[in-house]
């Protein structure tokens, strides 16, 4: 058997059989919750390529599988981001029943999470454009709930999506073009070009990022954060896999100035865009486009690697706290726009302070998940380049304005309504413990931190 | 021998049936020649890319193409009332009276008079001018296309070229969802036909094969889920 069999196969094969049984929705939630839970054990404690011996059995779990002469690669250095992957998987899946998302979220989350973890770990790792666009074929059917009108954002999502594809297998034959001829100055600017509109279109970097808010306007909210969570975060580790295989693009200093460039426009203008929202669920966008904007300037920066790893306990914290909480707020208000949630702190305030605390946590407030991570990542930008750093901040400055926006609607009620918790009792206990977890992992963050960190040893030339 | 046919001189007429092609799925409001169309693209997709590719290789262009179309057609005729709203028809339960159709063109409603295109900028005759400053942009770029690709024949470019630019401007000119699956496959079509000559290994085949399949089943859920009922 091999790891790939193991973290690939095996969660792909689980959401076919689970597509199945789609009807039994507690049933499959608690199948992908254990499957996920299994894997996550394996990632964590499974020394890959050692003899295995259960009982009267042994087994040898090798690193590789390979289908028509291309490998798919997972030794002991993917591990961590294994665990990384399938324990975010667990939480999402935790949060499925509460959220309401629908019968097909659980086999078609498990799907993506095998298609994504098989773009991690394919060579050549050209091919993980097509993994990644299987799999954003696969969310399809998650954004776009049964029964309701097909949004443009869902449309937007697929065309983007499947444009960066293209563009990026079309870079990646430039690319050997110019390792074979490095003097050739016009190829590697043409490489560079191509190569940087596909991950605009597929980071959804200003100005292609309408799908983001578009589709977190229109789609159920727990469905898009997975999309949100996840699919940036391999498109990064794409991108980082460009970065590290090509020494001329990784010692060019315009790919690193053009990576500030787009962070910084990214977070000031997302930040902002969220404090002028009128809807919780674009607020959410934005905030999404803030932190993708977050991960490219970590990279475009000396020492930022780790940075970027680092990110991910928080976003994930915060996206989960986050799009839990206007799942919860959407499935009682039928919407959320501002109107429609004015007040909603007095019947759900439990939900209410998801919305809030997820909000502050991603701007990086003190104290919360986001704030040592942004502290860090402020400062060794800061002493890099002043201009980044200010507008950086600036642009957390107006998620936190989207934060406070938030707090006066969901408390301000045109009526006198009594205080009452009307949301589930799963809702209050997952929701509490996200809010929980946020605190802990802001005051906490010497537990999580080198873990993560260490994420970027992964990568051979670019690790610190 | 299959394999020792000579495709080169179809080179030629299979860019000129893509261009065709492409110009009909551009235009058309009927949904039996959009998928027909379509199917006839994907053999010229098949004549450009067996330059380089075996012909079994090749040929899996065309089976994917034509399971795709084969998807698209199964879905529209499983929800009657998709392709009028594709258009901005009235569906039946809009109407005042009449039965739903299903070939587009004018519905055989008495006393209803044929409807414009509402969801659909311009008509016909834009989408054909639009088509032709595309072909300017395609014949001024494709012999500097020629030249960054030294492994493609100049009909590859071309095909290669009209495709992913009238499937561009399709993709511009709606908001549809049938319509946009057809914009995807036709810029994808002519992404294949240029790496195609660049690039034979048979998992990119099988998996652009399978990007394939799942647009169209992708656009076979778009179209049905709207009248689908929520599950929950």
């Amino acid at each position: 058997m091999s790891a790939p069999v193991l973290w690939i196969v095996l969660p792909g094969a689980f959401a076919l059989v689970l597509l199945f049984l789609r009807h039994w929705s507690r049933l499959t939630a608690s199948l992908g919750i254990g499957l996920a839970l299994v894997l996550c054990a394996l990632a964590a404690w499974l020394n890959i390529g050692a003899v295995i011996r259960f009982w009267r059995w042994s087994f040898l779990i090798t690193d590789t599988l390979t289908i028509f002469g291309r490998r798919f690669v997972l030794d002991n250095t993917a591990r961590p981001a294994l665990l990384t992957i399938y324990l975010v998987t667990t939480f999402w899946l935790g949060g499925v029943l509460a959220a309401r998302v629908g019968r097909l979220a659980v086999p078609l989350g498990l799907g993506i999470v095998a298609l994504l973890t098989a773009a991690f770990s394919v060579d050549p790792f050209l091919y993980a454009a097509l993994l990644i666009e299987m799999a954003v074929l696969a969310g399809v059917p998650l954004l776009s709930h049964p029964g309701q009108p097909i949004g443009r954002g869902v449309l937007r999502f697929l065309v983007f999506q499947t444009l960066g594809m293209m563009l990026l297998l079309f870079t990646g034959w430039i690319m050997a073009g110019v390792e074979a001829n490095p003097t050739d100055h016009a190829l590697a600017a043409r490489a560079a070009i191509f190569l940087g509109l596909g991950f605009a279109l597929l980071l959804a970097v200003i100005p292609f990022q309408t799908w983001i808010p578009m589709l977190a306007e229109e789609a159920h909210p727990y469905a898009a954060g997975l999309i949100f969570l996840m699919l940036p975060e391999i498109v990064m580790l794409f991108g980082l896999s460009f970065l590290d295989r090509y020494a001329w693009l990784r010692e060019a200093s315009t790919v690193y100035a053009s990576l500030r460039l787009a962070g910084v426009v990214s977070v000031f203008i997302g930040g902002w865009w969220a404090a002028s929202q009128r809807h919780l669920g674009r607020m959410l966008g934005y905030a999404v486009i803030v932190e993708i904007g977050y991960s490219i300037l970590a990279v475009g920066i000396k020492g930022g690697l780790p940075l970027h790893f680092a990110l991910l306990m928080p976003r994930a914290l915060g996206f989960g706290v986050f799009s839990l909480a206007l799942s919860a707020i959407r499935a009682r208000t039928g919407g959320l726009d501002i109107r429609q949630v004015q007040g909603v702190a007095r019947r759900m305030p439990v939900a209410a302070a998801g919305v809030v605390v997820s909000q502050f946590a991603l701007a990086g407030f003190p104290l919360l998940a986001g704030f040592p991570v942004h502290l860090a990542l402020w400062e060794t930008v800061g002493k890099q380049f002043q201009w980044a750093a200010v507008w950086a901040i600036l642009g957390s400055a107006g998620l936190m304005a989207a934060g406070l926006r938030s707090l006066v609607v969901l408390l301000t009620s045109p009526d006198d309504t009594p205080w009452q918790v009307s949301e589930t009792r799963l809702e209050v206990i997952l929701l509490s413990a996200g809010i929980v977890a946020i605190l802990a992992a802001g005051l906490f963050s010497q537990l999580y931190f080198p873990a993560l960190t260490g994420l970027a040893q992964g990568l051979e030339y670019l690790a610190p | 021998m299959i394999t020792s046919f000579d495709l080169s001189r179809f080179a030629l007429p299979g860019v000129i049936l893509l261009a065709a092609t492409s110009l009909v799925l551009l235009v058309s409001n009927r949904w039996r020649w959009c998928l027909f169309a379509l199917a006839l693209q994907y053999a010229g997709v098949f004549l450009l890319v067996a330059l380089n590719w075996p012909f079994a290789l090749a040929a899996v262009k065309v089976v994917a193409g034509w399971m795709a179309g084969l998807v698209l057609a199964t879905a529209v005729l499983n929800s009657p009332d998709t392709w009028e709203r594709e258009l901005g028809k009235p569906t039946l339960g809009e109407r005042p009276h009449g039965k739903p159709t299903l070939g587009g063109g004018r519905p055989p409603l008495v006393g209803l008079p044929w409807r414009p295109l509402r969801n659909q900028p311009g008509g016909a005759l834009f989408r054909l001018l639009a088509a032709g400053l595309v072909a300017m942009v395609v014949a001024s770029i494709a012999p500097r296309v020629a030249e960054w690709m030294p492994g493609a024949e100049m009909e590859q470019v071309w095909g290669g070229l009209i495709l992913i630019g009238i499937g561009l401007l399709h993709l511009g000119l709606t908001a549809q969802p049938l319509r946009v699956v057809f914009g995807l496959l036709t810029v994808l079509s002519g992404f294949e036909i240029l790496y195609a000559a660049v690039e034979s290994a048979k998992l990119v085949a099988g998996l652009l094969a399978g990007v394939n399949l799942g647009l169209a089943l992708v656009g076979a859920y778009l179209l049905a889920s709207p009248s689908l009922e929520d599950a929950g």
